[in-house]
């Protein structure tokens, strides 16, 4: 057997975790998490082909899907022949599955939904009120960010990592900086390690107090999103302050990061976690304390346990659903291994273990916030990339969950890169998640999901 | 829940002051605005808006409008789900070539008289993505583009300016119609 169909075999015994599979013209590769190490397979495919490993492992099946559309790779023996990212000259000709039964109608929604959100297309099943079937069809928002980054300088290359997924900006930039650093053997400075991680978590801070109240108001609870949105305004505030962006856009860079936290930046910060903690927890006991609320979000949109270890579902969806699994820990990186890091886990996986996740996020974050304002090291914050070439892959946590980079630089350069967004390994769980639910509580389950449709369709 | 509703009317606003359109640094009329438009709809739009392509960075000061702190709704702007009630059409992203179609079919189920606002670098020019062959580059290659607010993403602020130009008196013109 060979390495390749070995990975597979390995994948469906569950003995290893898929992390990323994907393809650059005439070569597949597979990453997989072998207890605390990446492992990464190329495979030369000379012929175009490569043995589908979505075959024995469904949740490769998106990503071989997209390496075929991307560049012309065959995966051989892959169950669904259809198109993902590339929809063609006539978008509307998709075959969804079909559907039988007596009694169903279909609801079509999307790509254009009525809130503020991204384009994706949804194709719900019913049988009166409850869903029977969701199949989700996305890749409007392709962008062709792996061709872009294709002989793009490495701060341009940068740049366009801050951008697959707004939300995600600094953790794309840092899983990027990460994988040019290991690709050129470049260490940052002390004091960028930790800069960078204090971004890390107040991006994730700002996202999980904005998608609390989004979620209770998805539930018509908008006291709690009213409360929320202020908290999350107050971080993004604080981070313009702090790093001259509020959502804090190219401030990671290969080699440490683009600008330096000043005293009153600190202060700023400090006021703000000072801030988090007196506001919060009245809105905790808010959530906690209001019964119609918890009427909607308990056993809502439940994700089985088996099927968030199966699929790897990184972040809240995964630790809602019993997966003990945390990128800053496992296999972990800088500082937070000098740092006081609580992953709360729960086992429930319906919208309110998620919600709960979060909050306990939060509150993780808070402290880790202090800790690292507190030993944040003096220094330089910028080293220059040395030229060279090589290749690199890194593993970082973003707010919705793992994000894979792989790549490599020739000569100043991106030779190739591939990012996986923890989205790839979730959007499939929600359509499991709202079977047997109705109707009007999808964009309750969507929100507490909330996957990107950028950081996915790339 | 009575106390957080309590607190609530006794602290101060937090509503920022009304910024002032004319300090439109961040913002590029494209064309005249017409003035019979402005007539009709007067001080009271509609706004529907459309991710082209973003990566969710506009859209998510696009929502900070709607926060305590922005209120859009204080200046009778306001979001609707449907192109259907829709004055404005706020345009993310640089348009994919996946979204061309869904977008081109959202403007025409907006009637008459409307106005196509670009926002952000990608729905300005493609921003970042401009070379791509999967991406059409900009709103306007795709539709006339009335207003563009700049900015990788536009803060809520320059937001509220752009969207306060739309306002804006004398800014006679041209009549965008399909």
């Amino acid at each position: 057997m060979s390495a390749w169909e070995d990975a597979g075999a390995r994948l469906a015994a569950g003995t290893a975790t898929l992390l990323s599979l994907w393809g650059e013209p005439a070569r597949a590769h597979v990453a997989l998490l072998d207890g605390a190490e990446i492992v990464h397979l190329a495979l030369d495919c000379a012929d175009g082909t490569f043995p589908s490993l979505g075959r024995v492992h469904p949740p490769a099946l998106r990503l071989e899907r997209a390496a075929r559309d991307l560049y012309g790779l065959a995966p051989v023996g892959l169950p669904d022949a259809r198109p993902w990212l590339d929809h063609g000259e006539t978008p509307t000709a998709y075959p969804f599955l079909p559907v039988e039964g007596e009694r169903l109608h279909q609801i079509p929604v999307g790509p254009v939904h009525a809130g503020i959100i991204e384009p994706g297309h949804f194709r719900f099943t019913c049988d009166g009120e409850t869903v029977v079937r969701l199949e989700e069809r996305l890749g409007y928002v392709h962008r062709g960010v792996e061709a872009l980054m294709r002989g793009a300088d490495i701060l341009s290359a940068a740049r366009l990592a801050g951008r697959i997924s707004g939300d995600s900006t600094v953790a794309y930039a840092y899983g990027f900086a990460q994988a040019v650093e290991r690709a050129l053997g470049l260490s940052p400075p002390p004091r960028a390690v930790w800069l960078r991680a204090l971004m890390a978590e107040l991006e994730r801070l700002a996202n999980h107090l904005g998608d609390v109240g989004a979620i209770c108001n998805d539930a018509s609870f908008g006291l709690m999103q009213a409360h929320c949105a202020i908290l999350r305004e107050r971080v993004l505030r604080a981070s313009a302050v702090a790093f001259s962006h509020r959502l804090m856009m190219d401030c990671v860079v290969p080699g440490g990061t683009a600008c330096d936290l000043s005293a009153i930046g600190a202060d700023a910060l400090r006021a703000l976690i000072a801030e988090l903690h007196r506001r919060f927890p009245p809105l905790v006991t808010l959530y906690d304390a209001t019964a119609s609320l918890q009427d909607r979000t308990v056993g809502t949109g439940v994700v089985r346990p088996d099927l968030a270890r199966r699929f790897a579902a990184g972040g809240y969806v995964g630790r809602a659903s019993g997966r003990d699994f945390d990128a800053r820990r496992t296999p972990g990186y800088a500082p937070y291994d000098a740092l006081a890091l609580t992953v709360p886990v729960l086992s429930e996986g319906d919208v309110n273990a998620r919600v709960w996740v979060r909050i306990r996020e939060i509150e993780a974050s808070l402290a880790l916030v202090d800790g690292i304002l507190a030993r944040l090291p003096p220094g330089p914050v910028r080293a220059e990339p040395p030229p060279g070439t090589g290749e690199g892959m890194a593993l970082v946590e973003g707010f919705r969950g793992d994000i894979f980079v792989w790549l490599r630089v020739a000569d100043g350069c991106i030779a190739h890169c591939h990012v996986r967004d923890p989205s790839w390994f979730q959007w499939p769980l929600l359509e499991a998640a709202i079977e047997g639910n109705i109707v009007a509580d999808f964009p309750l389950c969507n929100k507490s999901f909330n996957c990107s449709y950028a950081g996915h369709d790339l | 829940m009575r106390r957080t509703l309590l607190q609530g009317l006794l602290h101060r606003p937090l509503t920022e002051a009304a910024p002032r359109a004319e300090e439109t640094a961040a913002v590029e009329l494209a064309h005249a605005l017409n003035t019979a438009a402005q007539r009709k709809l007067g001080r009271s739009l509609s706004i529907r808006e459309i991710d082209a392509g973003s990566c969710n960075g506009c859209e998510l000061e696009i929502h900070a409008l709607n926060n305590a702190f922005y209120d859009l709704e204080r200046f009778g702007l306001r979001f609707v789900a449907s192109p259907r009630h829709a004055d404005v059409l706020l345009v993310t992203g640089p348009v994919t070539q996946n979204m061309r179609e869904a977008l081109e079919r959202t403007v025409r189920a907006t009637p008459d008289p409307k106005w196509v606002v670009a926002v952000g670098a990608c729905a300005r020019d493609g921003g970042v993505f401009a070379r791509s062959p999967a991406c059409l580059g900009g709103v306007a290659s795709v539709m006339p583009v009335d207003l563009v607010i700049h900015g990788c993403p536009p803060t809520p602020i320059d937001l509220l300016r752009g969207l306060l130009t739309l306002f804006a008196p004398g800014a006679a013109g041209r009549a965008q119609s399909s």
